[in-house]
């Protein structure tokens, strides 16, 4: 797996962009998930976020979705400020830039493969129902499940339920693909083959976060930021835990 | 390299997806959805029975109604007064002071039997203990009668003008009372004894619908019945009128048959048509319609009901949809949609029973079934609305939820 990638730099522009983010949680005593959060993510960055559990990662993950709003800080995605965004803006945004893998999959139960890999185009992304099918299906052959577009999820493995899920997060090429705790449902050979496939997605140009609390995950990222008690700190090689 | 700000607008959800995505939701729970539209298709079915039979039964109502007592006039004097010297109100020769009235198409009078005479009526001549608990009123009545009551001399004739001049000692039976003496075939001239005394049964007066009662008496000529049981003047006379002229012949009658003292005579006329059909109908109307609507909005509930517990169930896949960027109006407009179509499906069915519901009731009562075509349209948009309302308050929660919430209770 190459770690340095000619495309990253700080030539190449930001996806994201936080600034002395905070989020708060209104609780007797408030708690503070995220503190003064400083992070910068370029186009083609492979960046995996660890830290123990209840240390603020799925909270990080919120914000960063739109599907939360920082108390207090900047957040610009893909060069757009959001803090001053309407709930429609943010909507708008999330659905075109911002693909999700969750650790649950959340596939649709009574829709094949391609169904759910379509719904992202439903809702998201700006492309009409014209081609809808084929781009599914060009998502599919993108994470290798082309011949099971017409499963279920239910006769699909945890593995392929995941990629699904992945192919539906690359539909519409969003700017920045999330993904939270993604192997936590699959073993350790399922786990190996996703990995594979984010690197497969990286060498394409795909900027990925992954929120993951395994080793064997954020190992094969690129850079690896730690999070404990809502405090962010990069860790560059040797210099781990600073 | 940022793109403009200007795209930032909520893909519009097209109608056609929507479509789906509601029409997926919906049969992806076949069983829920069926037990769903129960409550609708009770509350439709319910309604269009109700309305259809209510509808039904009111015609029938006024249909007979319109044949029969529209056209019925009775006029009749009080009983005198013990010791009164005054002239009698009426008399039998009433019918023909009536009958030159315009809109009057019969008219007879009729007198019933003295009070205090006990005048028992028998097969023959030996009294039969059998028939002892059988009592048989005697009645006076002008020729007229058959046509004043539309009844039809099913056996022999009616006594004529003739026979009440010569005082003959003949009696019309009406048809009940002709079972209750077992006389049926008059080719032998059968006699029927009042109070002892032979009178030949020439006819039997069958199909009568004015004065029921008519059809257990026996019917003597007003002479006869005077000589033999000192019967009186009659105590009314009953006028048969053409459609529309009752109100009319109720006005001008009482003056023909006892001019000066009209007003001590008691005229028994129909109320107006319209305002007879028009409170039939709306009586039924009303009590049926309540009880329809009421049983839509247990169907409703129902709905908003299943609808709650579905958007509870479903609230992995709305934070999913937000996530993929859905705005709060789509899940919204899915949820309502979703709730629409099955009180649509529970309208339909509704509708199609209610139909059949009303087409086995008329049956069974033999009624023309009135169906009116645009209560069966109606049904199922009633249905979709009922399903439309009740799924505002469900659609508005699922709207309502944090997409992070949503998200972190799974799918
Ligand atoms: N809605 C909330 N209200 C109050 N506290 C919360 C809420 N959500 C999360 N927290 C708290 O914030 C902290 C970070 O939570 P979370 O981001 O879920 O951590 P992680 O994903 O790393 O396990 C935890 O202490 C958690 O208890
Ligand atoms: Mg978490």
């Amino acid at each position: 797996m190459s770690y340095g990638s000619p495309s990253i730099g700080p030539s190449s522009p930001p996806v994201i962009e936080l600034r002395a983010l905070c989020r708060q949680y209104p609780a007797t005593p408030p708690v503070l998930a995220l503190r003064d959060v400083d992070l910068t993510v370029r186009r083609g960055d492979h960046l995996a976020v660890v830290g123990p559990s209840g240390s603020g990662k799925s909270t990080l993950l919120a914000v960063l979705g739109l599907l939360d709003r920082p108390t207090s800080g900047s957040y610009a995605l893909d060069g757009v400020e959001t803090a001053g965004l309407g709930d429609g803006e943010r909507t708008a945004l999330r659905g075109q830039r911002i693909g999700f893998v969750f650790q649950a999959f959340h596939l649709l139960p009574h829709r094949s493969a391609r169904e759910n890999v379509e719904l992202a185009e439903i809702h998201g992304g700006g492309a009409g129902r014209r081609g809808r099918s084929r781009r599914a299906l060009a998502a599919l052959e993108q994470v290798g499940l082309a011949h099971r577009s017409d499963f279920l999820p239910s006769r699909l493995s945890g593995g392929e339920r995941q990629r699904v899920a992945v192919a539906r997060a690359l539909m519409g090429a969003p700017a920045l693909l999330l993904c939270d705790e993604p192997t936590g449902n699959l073993d350790s050979a399922n786990t190996e083959a996703l990995l594979d496939l984010f690197d497969d997605l990286r060498d394409q140009g795909v900027t990925l976060l992954i929120i993951t609390h395994d080793d064997a995950v954020s190992r094969r990222a690129m850079r690896r930021v730690r999070i404990a008690d809502g405090v962010l700190t990069e860790e560059r090689g040797a210099e781990v835990g600073a | 390299m940022s793109p403009p700000a200007t795209r930032l607008r909520v893909k519009r959800y097209d109608p056609r997806d929507l479509l789906t995505e509601a029409l997926v939701g919906i049969l992806t729970r076949p069983l829920r959805a069926a037990l769903t539209t129960l409550g609708t298709v009770l509350g439709i079915t319910t309604l269009v029975i109700t309305l259809g039979v209510a509808a039904t039964a009111a015609d029938q109502i006024t249909t007979r109604f319109d044949a029969m007592t529209a056209t019925t006039v009775s006029v009749s004097a009080p009983p005198p007064h013990p010791g009164s010297t005054d002239l009698p109100l009426l008399d039998w020769d009433g019918p023909d002071q009536v009958r030159p009235l315009a809109g009057v198409t019969a008219a007879a009078a009729l007198a019933e039997a003295p009070v205090g005479h006990d005048l028992p009526v028998r097969a023959s001549a030996v009294a039969d203990p059998t028939l002892a608990g059988a009592s048989i009123p005697v009645v006076a009545a002008t020729a007229g009668l058959p046509a004043a009551v539309r009844g039809t001399v099913t056996a022999g004739r009616f006594f004529d003008a003739g026979m009440v001049a010569r005082h003959d000692r003949v009696a019309v039976l009406g048809d009940q009372a002709a079972a209750l003496l077992g006389i049926g075939d008059l080719s032998q001239a059968p006699a029927v004894f009042i109070a002892g005394q032979p009178f030949t049964v020439i006819g039997i007066l069958g199909g009568i619908s004015g004065e029921q009662f008519l059809a257990a008496t026996v019917i003597l000529p007003p002479t006869t019945a005077h000589d033999r049981f000192a019967f009186g003047t009659p105590g009314r006379v009953l006028i048969t009128t053409a459609l529309g002229a009752a109100g009319q012949v109720a006005a001008q009658a009482p003056t023909a048959l006892a001019p000066g003292r009209s007003t001590e005579l008691t005229v028994v006329a129909p109320p107006s048509l319209e305002r007879a059909r028009k409170g039939v109908a709306g009586d039924t109307n009303a009590l049926f319609l309540v009880l329809g609507l009421v049983s839509l909005v247990v169907g409703a509930v129902g709905i908003a009901n299943v609808t709650l517990v579905t958007v509870v169930e479903r609230t992995g896949e709305i934070g999913l949809r937000r996530a993929l960027g859905a705005a709060r109006r789509h899940i919204a407009y899915q949820f309502l949609l979703e709730s629409t179509g099955v009180g649509l499906v529970g309208g339909v069915i509704g509708a199609s029973l209610g139909v059949i519901g009303v087409v086995s009731v008329s049956a069974a009562h033999r009624w023309t079934p009135v169906l009116d075509a645009r209560l069966a349209l109606a049904a199922p948009v009633a249905g979709a609305l009922v399903g439309l309302a009740a799924g505002v308050y469900p659609a508005l929660r699922a709207a309502r939820r944090e997409p992070v919430e949503a998200l972190r209770s799974g799918l």
